[in-house]
């Protein structure tokens, strides 16, 4: 079977180094040449040091803020007659010393803690959520300032103060990670399979954890850095410690006589915040890379293939009771340096107050075909070929805004997830009138007909429901809703696509029911998506089966299932489980067959 | 619901508490000398006893405390050891300074990170790449830095904008605005990509989700899911960050404020940082404390009233 | 003799307004039992205790009240330590085979895990993964492959595979099929009868649909709002249901005929209306089951 092929795409299976996923994007290039700067500064500084331990303190005193250039002096020199370049590059050194203590702190308070929190949860969450909150309720520089003013202007106190107040962003950013990984089910099969807690933390949490740590704390040591540098600049800095701060302090000072010195220190912080930050965003990047970015994203389609647009056999006008016909349609998605087509010459017809159930297997291009004619397909999608009838006229040749209101007044929609298919900050009789509204129903009569037709698609209490939000009614009742709100524009068209695989069996039974009702009643043309043959077996008087992108077979519903034409709907008849087959009898002490695998333990 | 409300109510409070308890344990760390500093090092170790007696500060720390935290509760932050004002006095003098830049510039960045996030999702990829370049200056410029590139630009080398100087609103509104226009650009410019990337993001999530297509299928044109439906699902991220944003801005206006010499809390907590006055400390902290604890209650709220389902949580 | 005994099982969740809130009782008082070799198939719709049955047994839910007995011992108050000895002998595949495997990992290394965890060498693991995958029939190249690179069907093969890696006696299935297109349930369904009938491991099968529990299992058990309407011979169950609830379920599953299918709504019609008299006997079929064991 193909679907049972390994697919695998291939540049997945040879794993490039991490360095080298990050030297690919330029902008990160760009933070590991800044890096690269950064670093030569503060082996510079730790050599000036070495060697000339008072060239930050030599003053010339014949030039006083000289210009970038002068004599020497590369970056010039400040109002006291020193070496901008010479200071830049010794400053270097405690600005990041003490970017480095505060970052400490805040990984050693931070991870431990969003750790603990996120997977245990229970009262230590409590406790340190609250402790968070606390921290992050005061502005970090009122606490800084309040620290230097009792216990003095030392940079080691100060930084690690600033530590404990950014870990509470460490704290959380874990903490809500954690606990999304917690809730995965491949950490409850890894709990079951006997893998201790230290061990899960480990190798599963920490994998998904890391890429966003990163990220933090790039932005951290840049939050360090400039909250330093602007401690130095308030004059609440170390006065004994050359810093970038104390030198922007100094610039500032200075501004009216030397109007350029303030830019070199803050071009060195700004540069040194930005290498970190490009930095980091590669290696997120390339972790993420390598990660697998969403969990629960299902596989890319399957199966590439670019066919040419077929030209439409017939383009004559669809029979008189022919409501919609889909004839060669073609639907693409762009991708790279392509076009991945999902649908390739897809044939359709649904006549006049008949039902036509749409059959398919996931991926097969039911779905997109049915959204190319509620004109809902994805901006991205495509229709690169074929044509829409409905009602005698091609949807496809018409301008787009004439399309649409074509579509809307004749063709309405019930989706198969009801829950997320209604928006959740507004109440249902509010989502039930709008559309009414919007075609300018007054709001009293429209109130009336949304009544109507809740009490129509069989809700009791029509008032209360209409005053509910989303949350506060069952699955069952919220396709109710959205079948009344799929009504209320009046439609001949009907598009379900899979109504009832999100319900209940009990509740699919009288939802099916209504449809069949509803369809009497109206005479409506009913269009069903569905995978489910049973589904289809209940309502439908036509079927279509899809499989890859195209139509394989159309027959009526007698027809096609008492005799399948095509190899595929007899597999896929074949698949479903026979009404009356149960297992056989249970046999108490019957011994595992000879061939059985080996059950010896290895060790 | 109703219980809902009294129960945040009262987590606000307690935070309040811990924020003043907080307050009072950090300015009292350090064993300094009050008296000393006030009275200067002429004076003798009987004058200073004296003076440290006046002051109160021989009293154990409970009931130093419990003396405070009375003071608090009655609106009564104590008197500073500078000049002997009440602190009360002292911050309203300052606070109208940075609660204008504060302001102003929340306003700034609500606005503009709306109409950003808008605009990007509305399929303009150039203010998408703007925005993002937004991001990185503002990550990477600091609001004080920021506040001298302009303060050398616009009134240095152009003199468009006062260089220094604060009117108060209710002497000129044209002059405080146009005073308060380069301290605010400065401040609001970093966090106004910050929150617009939040609100887009948010907002493209929206956009995809499956009840917008159903609002599509019955016909409610794209303006309308933007800005009746859309919008308000995704204004909680966007309404996070700003709360977030808030206490960043607190602790901008601080440097901000000395570059463009406005007389602002951070002028005034500075002073009394390299003064010691400790009174004058405890009381910003507790009304920044207490600012930022109301400023996300008022958030919270306002997200259960966008939001049906937070009501219930 | 039996492998798993439950017996009076009660599961309350705190509400969701904190301690306060109203407590949600997910399974009340169920008792039923899984013998060795068996398939207990679990049916029921949502909300109906089912999972949280499974859940509890592999220790994933907290145990109000109630015992579970496994091989005579007493396992719902197992800590973490004793819960780990038993990893060996009780076992799990989940529903989506989408988030039961970690996307990062490959699929040697999801197999490797659970064997290394119990104490193995690295080299018999890796013989063993071998072992594991032509039990799944997969390739043996899918060893060094990400699990997210394969479709729904391959990914419950691993996952099938990872729960027979330490030779249970019992695997939890969960929902094992209903994230998988038609024709791959069939085939993953026949997978799990054959490794049933090779290695004589028992099945908790948990499913809300009651046409493939009757396929795999010996004795259906059927769940409503927590509560267990009735235990028995799968072919009593699902022909001659004795509860009005189980009956329902039966009719309202649709079957793919379409006469059939109108049979059906009649009699349910009729079973609508004649809701007067519950006590008049109860039938699911006029056609003789051909399937039914003598």
């Amino acid at each position: 079977m193909s679907a049972e092929v390994v697919t695998a795409t291939p540049d997945l299976t040879t794993r490039p180094s991490t360095l080298r996923i990050i030297l690919r994007n330029p902008l990160s290039r760009t933070g590991v040449v800044l890096l690269g700067l950064v670093l030569i500064a503060l082996v510079a500084a730790v050599v000036i040091d070495w060697v000339a331990p008072d060239a930050a303190w030599k003053a010339d005193l014949y030039q006083l803020n000289a210009a970038p250039g002068t004599d020497g002096h590369l970056l010039g020199t400040d109002s006291g007659g020193r070496d901008v370049l010479v200071r830049l590059v010794v400053a270097t050194r405690a600005t990041m010393f003490a970017g480095v203590i505060a970052l400490v702190v805040a990984v050693l308070l931070g991870v431990p803690g969003g750790l603990i929190s996120g997977y245990y949860g229970g009262k230590v969450d409590l406790v340190l959520d609250w402790l968070s909150s606390l921290a992050m309720s005061l502005p970090s520089i009122v606490v800084l300032l309040a620290i230097i003013s009792s216990l003095g202007t030392s940079m080691w106190i100060s930084m690690t103060t600033l530590g404990c107040m950014m870990a509470p962003a460490v704290f959380r950013l874990l903490r809500a990670q954690v606990h999304a990984v917690r809730n995965e089910l491949y950490v409850d099969a890894a709990r079951v399979a006997g893998l201790s807690d230290a061990r899960i933390i480990s190798r599963h949490v920490l994998r998904v954890v890391r890429g966003p740590l990163v990220l933090m704390i790039s932005v951290l040591s840049g939050v360090a850095i400039t909250v330093q540098t602007g401690l130095d600049f308030l004059g609440l800095g170390d006065s004994t410690t050359i810093t970038w701060g104390g030198m922007l302090s100094e610039g500032f000072a200075a501004m009216t006589l030397n109007r350029v010195l303030f830019i070199w220190p803050g071009l060195a912080m700004a540069l040194t915040v930005a290498a970190f930050f490009l930095v980091a965003s590669g290696a997120r990047d390339a972790l993420q890379g390598i990660d697998g970015g969403s969990t629960t994203a299902p596989p890319a389609p399957e199966r590439i293939r670019l066919t040419k647009v077929p030209t439409s056999q017939s383009s004559a006008t669809p029979a008189e009771d022919e409501v919609l016909a889909v004839r060669g349609l073609v639907i693409g998605y762009p991708s790279g340096d392509g076009l991945v087509e999902v649908v390739h010459g897809a044939d359709l017809t649904l006549r006049k107050g008949r039902t036509l159930g749409l059959v398919g297997e996931s991926g097969s291009g039911k779905s997109q075909t049915a959204f190319a004619v509620l004109h809902l397909l994805p901006r991205q999608a495509r229709l690169s070929g074929g044509e829409i009838w409905l009602d005698g006229t091609d949807l496809l040749a018409l301008p787009r805004r004439e399309r649409e209101r074509r579509v809307r007044s004749a063709i309405a929609y019930v989706p198969q997830e009801p829950m997320s298919n209604l928006d959740p900050t507004f109440t249902i009789g509010y989502q039930l009138t709008e559309p009414l509204r919007a075609r300018g129903v007054g709001r009293k009569a429209a109130r009336e007909r949304a009544t109507a037709l809740l009490t129509r698609t069989g809700i009791r209490d029509p008032e209360r429901v209409m005053a509910s939000y989303p949350h506060q009614i069952s699955g069952g009742m919220a396709q109710r809703v959205l079948i009344a709100g799929a009504l209320s524009t009046d439609p001949h068209v009907l598009i379900a696509d899979e109504p009832t695989t999100a319900l209940d069996v009990t509740v699919q039974a009288e939802i099916l029911d209504l449809l069949r009702g509803l369809q009497a009643e109206f005479g409506m043309s009913i269009l069903l998506v569905s995978h489910d043959l049973g589904v289809i077996a209940d309502l439908c008087d036509d079927v279509a089966v899809m499989r890859e992108g195209q139509v394989v077979e159309a027959a009526t519903a007698e027809n096609f299932f008492a005799h399948p034409r095509h190899e595929y709907s007899r597999m896929l008849l074949a698949a479903v489980p026979a009404e009356h087959e149960v297992r056989a009898e249970y046999v108490a002490d019957r011994s595992v067959r000879q061939d059985a695998a080996p059950r010896e333990k290895h060790s | 619901m109703v219980r809902l409300l009294f129960r945040r109510a009262v987590a606000a409070l307690v935070l309040m508490i811990a924020v003043a308890v907080a307050g009072f344990v950090i300015t009292g760390l350090g064993n300094s000398d009050p008296g000393r500093s006030i009275l200067g090092p002429q004076a003798t170790a009987a004058q200073v006893e004296a003076e440290n007696h006046r002051l109160g500060l021989d009293r154990s720390q409970v009931e130093q405390f419990t003396d405070w935290a009375g003071g608090v509760v009655r609106g009564d932050l104590g008197r500073s050891y500078l000049g002997d004002r009440p602190v009360t006095e002292k911050i309203t003098n300052y606070l109208p300074v940075t609660m204008s830049l504060v302001a102003l510039s929340m306003v700034v960045i609500a606005v503009l990170s709306l109409v950003l996030a808008v605009a990007s999702v509305s399929g303009r990829a150039w203010v998408d790449r703007c925005v993002q370049l937004l991001a990185v200056i503002g990550h990477v410029l600091p609001g004080y830095l920021l506040a001298l590139l302009l303060l050398l630009l616009f009134a240095v080398q152009f003199q468009l904008f006062p260089v220094f100087g604060y009117t108060p609103i209710g002497e000129s509104p044209a002059q405080w605005l146009r005073g308060l226009a380069l301290p605010v650009i400065a401040l609001a410019l970093g966090s106004v990509a910050g929150a617009a990337l939040q609100a887009r993001g948010a907002l493209m999530d929206v956009l995809e989700a499956d009840y917008v297509r159903t609002l599509r299928s019955r016909g409610i044109g794209g303006r309308s899911v933007l800005f009746r439906h859309a919008l308000r699902n995704a204004s909680p991220a966007w309404l996070t960050s700003l709360s977030l944003g808030f206490v960043a801005l607190l602790a901008g206006a601080f440097m901000v404020e000395k570059v463009f010499a406005l007389p602002g809390l951070g002028t005034l907590s500075v002073e009394a940082t390299s003064s010691g006055d400790r009174p004058v400390l405890m009381g910003v902290v507790v009304l920044t404390g207490g600012l930022v604890v109301v400023v996300n209650l008022l958030v919270d709220l306002l997200q259960m009233w966008l939001i049906p389902k937070a009501r219930t949580a | 003799m039996t492998l798993l005994e439950i017996e009076d099982l009660v599961v309350r969740y705190p509400g969701r307004g904190g301690a306060r809130g109203r407590t949600f009782t997910a399974v009340d008082g169920v008792s039923l039992d899984v013998r060795p070799h068996e398939t207990v198939g679990l049916v029921g719709e949502s909300g109906s205790g089912k999972t949280t049955i499974g859940r509890a047994v592999l220790g994933l839910a907290p145990v109000t009240s109630g015992r579970i007995r496994y091989d005579g011992r007493e396992i719902h108050a197992l800590a973490r330590a004793g819960r780990r000895e038993l990893s060996s002998r009780i076992q799990v595949v989940f529903q989506d085979p989408y988030t039961s495997l970690n996307p990062a990992m490959t699929v040697e290394e999801i197999l490797v895990e659970p064997l290394r965890a119990a104490g193995w060498s690295r080299g018999a693991a890796r013989d063993r993964v071998v072992d594991l995958l032509e039990q799944v029939a997969l390739p043996r190249g899918a060893a060094d492959r990400y699990a997210r690179e394969f479709s729904g069907g391959q990914r419950q093969r691993v996952a099938i595979a990872r729960a027979l890696a330490l030779e249970p006696e019992l695997v939890v299935c969960d929902e094992p099929l209903s994230a998988l297109d038609l024709s791959t349930q069939d085939r993953v369904l026949q997978l799990l009868i054959d490794i049933q009938e090779r290695t004589g491991v028992a099945y908790l099968f948990v499913s809300h649909d009651i046409a493939l529990v009757r396929q795999i299992s010996h004795r259906v058990a059927v769940l409503q709002q927590g509560r267990l309407v009735e235990f028995g011979s799968c072919a009593q169950v699902t022909t001659t249901p004795a509860h009005t609830f189980t009956a329902d379920l039966l009719l309202a599953s649709p079957v793919a005929d379409p006469a059939r299918q109108r049979e059906r709504r009649a009699q349910r019609q009729a079973r609508r209306d004649r809701v007067t008299s519950p006590t008049s006997p109860i039938t699911v079929s006029h056609t003789p089951d051909p399937g039914r064991v003598p």
